[in-house]
């Protein structure tokens, strides 16, 4: 009997960030998509049609769990509860994938619903770490650590982004999250050189791309400064970096994320398309 | 070092200067580039309530919604990231914000945004099975009231305001209180207009009475109320179930 369960990986194809108003578009037309990818705090009210929806999905498409509240760089404990409904989540549903990000949204008075940057410190280090342990040790599974978009830089910091995510996974045994747009937004608002980073980083341990738009601005001095806003298109010198990423690391999952001022259905089939071209030019 | 506590609290307060130790590539302070962080914060927690509660920023305008936003998320953000949830102090804040004062049926539509939220991601369960069975069989079942069904009693006419600025502007406003009804028969919550007694029907249903017993009782204690059509309301309606458990999901 043909086997239609979706794999319980992602597959090194594109996806898209799931939105319901392109249910019937996925479901009826995906083109090259070929998996989905949702923010796992939508999903964690105790019913109704978002988990109806999820469960229709996953039985259609390999699904990428992808958290935006954990807080994993936070000075204070994970939270129990939050970790909890992860866990409740991702046992309920047994995505393909669950990633996180290098950042940190908590404080005193509640969740700032951001993701804040760090210092790339050896005391960062050895928190962000502890804490992906107790992560992966209550999912039982290996997480996807993603690297941020930065607007500005700490003092402190003793160690490049780079080498601080590599140590973390070499530590950890965690996966990386490798977001291009991250990438060239971080790198144009530090000058950083966009692709040296991408030639530094541990490529074999990443497991997941994104690809997403931003906005541009400037700080008071005049120089550019680009904000990750998941709002347009990709643009073409990360389209031109995420080529050079797979040339190099080879294919691999591909998310394209528009978050806000979302397009029809077949404006973000089109950018999974432009995805699937180039993933076809280089060999798995 | 910069701390995130001394990080965090800048971001909440506009007039705070950025925390020492942050910078731009050139090593000067970073002015702007923390101001983006500040946005980000204040931009997504204020568009969240504007999506948790579209009425009220209706009533208040968008530039008026936005300011007030402002001054609740810095005095009540979120208390977890389940952001669909958030906003359990709004009501009370709407009652004490002056402002708003000339609008004093804000905090119950509040309630209702927030009832309405609720009752869309509350657990789901199965409807009672009453299709095709003997009239006395079902006024025998012990139902309780499903996690979606919620209700509101308001001083004020907070269906027919609400429903008035959810597409149907030409309503005519008769200022008396209403109770509503939230009830989920599918996935959509619908909220309805209770009638006179139906609390106390709610209230002996969440007893544990039959529903022959719920209604009696609301009989006697309501003699103005039609018990028998708010039966019929709640069970065409899909406010109740059998399930004690709730069904699967998170």
């Amino acid at each position: 009997m043909l086997d239609v369960t979706p794999s319980r990986t992602l597959p090194a194809a594109p996806g898209v960030g799931y939105k319901s108003r392109h249910f019937a578009g996925l479901t009826e037309a995906p083109g090259p998509v070929r998996w989905i990818e949702v923010h796992a705090e939508n999903y964690m009210g105790a019913g109704g049609r978002p988990l109806a929806q999820l469960r229709a999905l996953s039985e259609r498409f390999p699904v990428s769990v992808h958290g935006v509240g954990l807080s994993i760089g936070g000075e204070r404990a994970l939270d129990r509860d939050h970790l909890a409904r992860l866990r409740h989540l991702m046992d309920w549903l047994d995505p393909a994938s669950f990633s996180e990000h290098l950042a940190w949204s908590t404080h005193d008075t509640g969740f700032l619903n951001d993701l804040l940057p760090l210092p790339y410190t050896e005391a960062t280090l050895t928190r962000v770490a502890a804490h992906i342990d107790q992560v992966q040790t209550t999912l039982g599974r290996r997480m996807l650590l993603e690297n941020p978009s930065t607007y500005l830089a700490f003092e402190e910091s003793d160690m490049d982004e780079v080498g601080f995510l590599a140590e973390l996974a070499r530590r950890t045994g965690c996966g990386l999250l490798l977001d291009v747009n991250n990438v060239f937004v971080s790198a144009t608002n530090q000058n950083w050189d966009p692709r040296a980073y991408i030639d530094a980083f541990p490529l074999d341990a990443v497991g997941e791309i994104h690809l997403g738009g931003h906005d541009e601005d400037e700080d008071e001095h005049g120089a550019p400064l680009l904000i990750d806003s998941h709002g347009r298109a990709v643009v073409n010198p990360v389209w031109t970096l995420y080529a050079h990423t797979i040339a190099r690391g080879g294919p691999r999952p591909t998310l394209i994320e528009w978050d806000t001022d979302v397009p029809d259905w077949p404006t973000l089939r089109a950018e999974a398309e432009r995805a699937a071209t180039i993933l076809e030019t280089v060999e798995a | 070092m910069t701390d995130q506590r001394s990080f965090g609290s800048a971001l909440l307060d506009p007039e705070m200067p950025p925390p020492p130790g942050l910078t731009d590539p050139q090593g000067r302070p970073a002015g702007r580039r923390f101001d983006i962080y500040r946005n980000n914060v204040a931009a997504s927690l204020t568009e969240a309530l504007a999506t948790g509660f579209p009425v009220i920023a209706k009533l208040l305008g968008e530039d008026f919604f936005k300011a007030m936003a402002g001054i609740f998320l810095r005095a009540h953000p979120p208390g977890d990231p389940r952001l669909q949830l958030w906003g359990g102090k709004f009501p009370g804040f709407l009652a004490r914000f002056e402002p708003v004062a000339h609008l004093p049926y804000l905090p119950d539509m509040a309630r209702l945004e927030l009832g309405l939220r609720q009752s869309y991601h509350a657990a789901d369960t199965a409807r009672l099975p009453i299709a095709h069975r003997d009239p006395a069989e079902v006024l025998a079942i012990k139902p309780r009231l499903a996690p979606a069904t919620l209700i509101l009693a308001s001083r004020f006419p907070i269906l027919t305001i609400w429903r008035k600025n959810m597409g149907h502007p030409d309503l005519t406003i008769d200022w008396t209180p209403e109770t509503v009804l939230i009830t989920r028969p599918d996935f959509d919550p619908v909220p309805q207009l209770l009638p006179e007694g139906g609390t106390t029907l709610a209230r002996h249903l969440k007893g544990r009475l039959t529903l022959a017993q719920a209604v009696t009782a609301t009989q006697t204690l309501e003699p103005d109320a039609d018990a028998a059509a708010l039966l019929t309301l709640f069970l065409s309606a899909g406010a109740l179930t059998l399930d004690t458990t709730l069904s699967e999901g998170t």
